[in-house]
């Protein structure tokens, strides 16, 4: 028998986390920003999949439709074909209940099961099972423990390893990504927003009248480095995203631009300008404040980034005339090596993962596009389409770019498969978005 | 050509497009080399001792020339496509923004380039910079003092005019010359 006093006790802590909730949605919804993400192209022969919707133990409603996360993240990864509930002829969840000879007939090569089952106050368990239809057995099958706040999450880290054993690419569905909102009404606002790798949950991390530009992630995902010019001239500023602390790290006269961070989180590469005006590329340590100087050369030399092993940095230089890709050594005093020769304008290098491609801004044909340059064959891909795309980021797995783009007038986002065969749009309701960075997986 | 050179290129060019126009006013007229006084000397005239008001001719301050003050409205430059190079057309404009900040030594000027949106950020903010480097460079040549002027680049950041189209592109490169006291 419960007394008056407990359910009342019940009903106030409900009410106050219901009122938590919508005070952290208020202030965590830059509403127009937010991203849509479909796929405008996907892989012909893409792997029908069924997410069967999982069941609930627990009181009340789940916290949240884990298998439609799943079966979204799938889709959008446009190597899968979700199939649709209404086509489901069964609805299993356990085990015993998959019946491979219906879902055979329905053509699909892949079952998901699973369940959410209530295991305390505001805990919960998300179990899951994944089976191969012509095999008739099960594949993967994972538990994870979950609070309401981070079903999300969670539900994308099952999609992450769901996408791995079925594609044997690490999935990438639990990363987020950064970028630049512009929305130009009587007065211009620049926000930095940080939101779930599908858009969800996007969290506006600075804000000003001034440009901000430029976003870098730390390799541990924890800061974010950025260019802003709320003090009518440039500075970089390093950011901790759990709270919101924020160093001002380069402010001197002139430029302070494209900050991006070393592999051991350590340095920023940088670009600083002299008097008259040279921009050279810089490596700074943040905590000590020592620099150096890394480009002599009266060119422009800017949009430094790291090579995996963090012993060069790539940066565009335009010594040659127009901008091209150059890479020096970090240490020592070894001159730079040019890197790119095909076209004539490459600019803001990025490296992929694995170290072996560069991902850069090319013209092609009059066009200003993204391509990848194959570093040992030295081959350049067009990946792009559109007439002024910029700003290519990897996904921390490698298989995707996200990119900025132009789409009736307005910036958009934009993402590719590193082979071009998947596509996806990513618009927001209003104003501009420009410059995404995609997280390194978040450091546990 | 590396952009350092094209700097020095535009602003010699510049440097030498301004000597020959002298003391040329905007109508092509001749004017007074310079000097001043000559133009704003208005105590030869015989006007006052006749009685009949004389034809006069435009004051201007010691060390600014006729038709300065239409000039120094204007106050942004424009540049072709990927080029810090300063188009002749504008020696007379930065002349006479030089002499107004030679005349007025607690003057200082704040460049501003911009590029228009063609291209990678980080790079269009270099080239913004070399646009607001050549303009500080030109007036430093006509005796303004480093101390005066300060640059800025925000790239493509702050366009002037929104659009994707050859014109929208033209007004967006530029350097803004604001003044301050």
């Amino acid at each position: 028998m419960i007394d008056e006093e407990v359910i009342q006790k019940m009903m106030k802590s409900a009410l106050l986390r219901l009122l938590g909730l919508v005070a952290l949605i208020a202030v965590s919804q830059p509403g127009s920003a937010q991203l849509r993400i479909e796929i405008s192209r996907g892989v012909s022969g893409a792997v029908p999949v069924a997410v069967v919707p999982f069941a609930y133990d627990g009181r009340g409603q789940p916290p949240l439709d884990v298998a439609n996360l799943i079966s979204d993240d799938l889709l959008r990864s446009g190597r899968f074909a979700p199939m649709g509930r209404d086509d489901m002829i069964s609805r299993p969840t356990t085990a015993q209940d998959v019946n491979f000879t219906d879902w055979r007939l329905l053509k699909t090569d892949y079952v998901v099961i699973g369940r959410v089952v209530e295991d305390g106050l505001d805990r919960y368990l998300l179990q899951f099972q994944v089976f191969d239809v012509f095999r008739g057995s099960q594949v993967l099958g994972y538990q994870f423990k979950a609070t309401a706040g981070n079903m999300r999450a969670v539900g994308h880290r099952a999609a992450d390893l769901i996408f791995e054993k079925l594609t044997g690419i690490p999935g990438a569905f639990s990363t987020r990504v950064a970028y630049v909102s512009v929305v130009r009404d009587q007065e211009d606002l620049y926000r930095l927003i940080v939101a779930d790798a599908d858009g969800a949950n996007p969290v506006v991390i600075a804000e000003s009248g001034k440009p901000i530009m430029s976003p870098a992630w730390s390799p541990d995902g924890r800061r974010i480095a950025y260019v802003s010019f709320e003090q009518n001239r440039s500075a970089v500023y390093v950011q901790e995203l759990a709270t919101g602390s924020r160093k001002q790290v380069s402010a001197s006269p002139g430029i302070n631009g494209a900050p991006s961070f070393s592999p051991d989180g350590r340095w920023l590469a940088l670009t600083l300008s002299s008097v008259d005006g040279n921009l050279d590329v810089h490596v700074l340590n943040p905590a000590t404040g020592q620099k150096r100087r890394l480009t002599r050369n009266p060119a422009i030399d800017t949009e430094p980034a790291w090579s995996i092993d963090g012993k060069h940095i790539y940066f565009t230089s335009d010594r040659s005339g127009g901008p091209q890709i150059y890479r020096i050594p970090v240490e020592g005093s070894s001159s730079a090596q040019r890197i790119t020769f095909e076209g004539r304008y490459n600019a803001r290098p990025r490296i992929s993962p694995d170290g072996k491609t560069l991902a850069v801004v090319h013209n092609d044909r009059g066009n200003y596009r993204i391509a990848v340059i194959d570093l040992d064959r030295k081959t350049t891909q067009v990946l792009s389409d559109g007439r002024q795309d910029e700003s290519p980021s990897f996904a921390p797995n490698g298989s995707m770019l996200i990119y900025a783009t132009g789409s009736g007038g307005r910036g958009v986002l934009a993402a590719v498969s590193t082979d071009g065969r998947v596509k996806q749009s990513i618009g927001a309701a209003a104003g501009d978005v420009r410059e995404p960075a995609w997280s390194p997986y978040p450091a546990d | 050509m590396s952009r350092k050179f094209q700097i020095l290129l535009a602003t010699a060019v510049f440097v030498l497009a301004a000597c020959s126009k002298g003391g040329t006013k905007p109508d092509g007229s001749e004017g007074a080399e310079g000097d001043a006084a000559a133009g704003g000397d208005y105590s030869s005239q015989s006007g006052l001792e006749t009685g009949t008001v004389g034809q006069g001719t435009e004051y201007v301050e010691a060390g600014m020339e006729p038709g300065d003050e239409a000039l120094i409205a204007e106050t942004v430059i424009y540049f072709d496509f990927d080029t810090a190079r300063i188009r002749t057309e504008y020696s007379e404009v930065l002349a006479a923004h030089a002499r107004r900040l030679g005349v007025k030594s607690g003057l200082s000027v704040r460049l501003e380039g911009h590029a228009d949106e063609r291209g990678s950020r980080e790079y269009n903010i270099g080239l913004g910079e070399s646009r607001a480097q050549a303009v500080r460079q030109a007036l430093m040549l006509q005796g303004v003092s480093a101390t005066q002027i300060t640059t800025v680049s925000y790239g493509e950041e702050r366009p002037a005019v929104s659009g994707s189209t050859e014109e929208a592109w033209e007004r967006n490169r530029r350097v803004e010359i604001i003044y301050s006291e």
